[in-house]
């Protein structure tokens, strides 16, 4: 089947311009304020959008039934299930990841412990970009910002004693999500578990990393081909897993505006969408399974309007674009993680107000799962202390502020409603502007994505270094001795440790066997069968992820970027 | 130009985390600075070459990714065996307190953490390297 037609259009919605005063009491009210002239301020968002100094109806310009609609219903505005929160709250899953696979797995049995519901892995640099830990380029990395996983034999480690059958992993891991995700499924099968029982998520994304978080192993085109490929191997063998994170995450913390992350965030799912159909798939077989990931940030309504959006213009283009059929390929489900960025160096125990205010606007946008970052993650990883108080920040939310008592309560708010709108307006313009480069995969070709982000990021800090934005700690009410944080420090032997246990995985392993797999790899990597099941003989065989990566670098070769700033 | 700072910006590692990289490259290329930003994931021996390459007077190294520790001390220990210890090293990233002290130590310039205003890291160069105008 055809690439759907990139040159139908993009359906704007209205965009209500209130120059006019609607009445005579408006233009009373208007003609008051001449009067009471505002604050030097920059009255617009973090992201540099005008905002209205207050929104009426009119400005609103809201169509109840076709703009709002009911919760579980089209267009999933006000949220993606029926009862939402009544009916079950959102996961709390908290990202954890360092050290070894032993430690991790402390981790993760602590978190159960605690009454978390989800699993998260971090990786560290190494296993994210391909490389062994006794390769050169691990030199310094193994372990530090996530665990390292070179073969099945870490993987076993990671989850010894967690119920895979019970629990859902999220697996944050892009270039080399196929490997990794062969490793799950392999130790799944050694445990005699099946497959289809296997719940989860695994980000995948690989277009947001050409244009955010840079961690890709193969040129783009070979890339999309993997992630077609887990697509469909997940559709047709593990039902319950989640094969692509489109995540929004990394744009924003790359300095992005929120209608960036919004518009780049949900043509990356777009273009999967595309891919797959063009595979030959049904996009009712496997859209269901796509989920997403945002940033929630600090710009509080900013960030409610996005999310808010996000699930309207999904269902949307999902319809009338992709034709789906299916209401849950229209859902736009997503996890949400506070700003990174956001976190100051600076007094950092005010990190836990603003990830609280963070975490609300999530909640609020009606997320299905929320991380909430710890207060010291500025300066080093997280201590058990600082994660701790990251989970009870949304607990409190969660059992003691009644948020969760009604279902989307800001719907219908003007402001809310018209800030929701003019987002959605600027993500379509976005989506114009790469159609007119080609579409998505060839804007991320031509830098499109990239620039936008550099001019955005060096704005904002141009405003910071002004005095116009105001971050508290930072460039107001500023103190001079900072309080010192007690941080988690990472041992350094761990990496030589772990560095011998991957060269006696390979010691100890049926060498021809391994190498058979990893010959037949390459060999179908030149063909354009699915490579998900050489990829599960290479996990079965003991074989290490950058040995994996070598020999589809044979065929795929790599990339390097041109950067722009 | 003579008279003009030359300054490698350089992502060492594996992290690609390189927002910050891009934006202090375009504020000393604002500055009046000329500015050689790497790219991501270089050896530390790629930076050394590229700042003796570019005769350049100061490397300002991103690193976000925790390596600092490793990374840092042999781009220092290169610069110095290829005779360029003389070239100015300033790091920034998400630098613990002790390792930035012990950064300095080893002779980096200036450590910055997240939060410091790009202004410093202008005037910082300017006045270390005065003697580059004058």
């Amino acid at each position: 089947m055809a690439i759907a037609d990139r040159q139908s259009s993009w359906t704007p919605r209205h965009r209500a311009d209130s120059d006019t005063p609607a009445n005579e009491a408006e233009a009373a009210w208007q003609g008051a304020l001449a009067r009471t002239p505002d604050r030097d301020e920059l009255f617009t968002t973090m992201s540099a959008a005008e905002v209205p100094r207050m929104s009426t109806p009119e400005s609103a310009g809201t169509d109840y039934a076709a703009d709002l609609g009911y919760p579980g219903q089209f267009p999933f505005t006000r949220g993606v299930y029926p009862s939402m929160y009544r009916g079950k709250p959102w996961t709390q899953r908290q990202f954890a990841g360092f050290g070894t696979a032993a430690e991790t797995n402390e981790r993760f049995h602590y978190l159960l412990a605690h009454g978390q519901h989800g699993l998260s892995v971090a990786f560290d640099m190494p296993s994210l970009m391909g490389y062994d830990s006794d390769d050169e380029h691990a030199l310094g990395e193994v372990g530090r910002e996530g665990v390292a996983v070179d073969s099945v034999l870490d993987m076993e480690r990671l989850f010894e004693g967690v119920p895979l059958d019970e629990v859902s992993t999220s697996m944050t891991i892009n270039g080399p999500a196929p490997i990794i995700l062969a490793y799950y499924a392999v130790m799944a099968e050694n445990r005699g578990i099946p497959l289809a029982k296997l719940s989860g998520t695994i980000q995948t994304d690989i277009l947001k990393e050409y244009i955010a978080q840079k961690e890709w192993l193969f040129p783009p085109d070979p890339s999309m081909r993997l992630v077609t490929d887990m697509v469909e191997f997940c559709t047709n063998e593990m039902p319950r897993w989640h094969p692509i994170s489109i995540s929004g995450y990394h744009i924003r913390e790359a300095g992005s505006t929120a209608a960036q992350e919004l518009a780049f965030t949900l043509a990356n799912g777009f273009a999967y969408v595309e891919h797959a159909i063009a595979r030959g798939l049904d996009v009712d077989a496997f859209a269901p399974r796509l989920s997403f990931f945002f940033n929630a940030h600090i710009d509080f309504f900013e960030e409610i309007a996005k999310l808010r959006a996000a699930r309207r213009i999904w269902a949307t283009v999902m319809r009338d674009k992709y034709g789906a059929k299916d209401p849950r390929s229209l859902l736009c489900r997503f996890h949400c993680q506070t700003a990174g960025v956001s976190l100051t160096w600076q007094q950092p125990l005010v990190n836990v107000a603003r990830t609280a205010v963070e975490a609300m606007a999530a909640i609020l946008g009606g997320c299905q799962s929320l991380h909430t970052n710890s207060y010291d993650e500025a300066i080093a990883l997280p201590t058990e202390a600082a994660v701790q108080i990251a989970l009870r920040t949304q607990q409190v939310i969660e059992e003691e502020t009644g948020v969760t008592s009604s279902i989307d309560p800001l719907g219908g708010s003007y402001f809310v409603e018209e800030m929701t709108n003019r987002i959605e307006a600027d993500a379509y313009d976005y989506f114009r502007q790469m159609d007119e480069l080609g579409g998505t995969v060839e804007a991320v070709k031509q830098n499109f994505q990239m620039r936008e982000i550099a001019d955005a990021s060096f704005r904002w800090q141009q405003e910071v270094e002004a005095g116009q934005r105001r971050i508290v700690g930072v460039n107001a009410y500023q103190v001079q001795d900072e309080p010192e944080v007690a941080i988690l420090k990472i041992d350094p032997n761990l990496e030589a440790e772990q560095a011998a246990r991957t060269r006696q995985a390979r010691a100890d392993r049926d060498e021809a066997v391994a190498q058979k797999a990893l010959a037949d790899l390459t060999e179908a990597c030149r063909g354009d069968a699915n490579l998900m099941y050489p990829l599960l003989d290479c996990a079965r065989a003991t074989c290490t992820e950058g040995e994996i990566v070598r020999a589809m670098r044979e065929v795929f070769g790599s990339w390097t970027e041109t950067p722009v700033f | 130009m003579a008279g003009k700072i030359r300054v490698v910006i350089a992502k060492p590692g594996l992290d690609g985390h390189d927002r910050g990289a891009k934006i202090i490259a375009r504020a000393l290329r604002d500055a009046g600075m000329e500015v050689i930003y790497t790219g991501l994931h270089q050896t530390p021996q790629q930076i050394v070459e590229t700042a003796i390459q570019e005769d350049a007077h100061a490397i300002g190294v991103s690193i976000l990714s925790g390596a600092h520790m490793t990374l840092v001390p042999k781009i220092m220990e290169l610069l110095e065996a290829e005779g360029a210890g003389d070239v100015l090293v300033v790091v920034g990233g998400t630098i613990p307190k002790d390792d930035a002290a012990a950064l300095r130590e080893r002779g980096v310039g200036a450590v910055y953490t997240p939060g410091q205003p790009v202004a410093e890291i202008v005037t910082f160069l300017n006045e270390k390297l005065a003697h580059v105008a004058s």
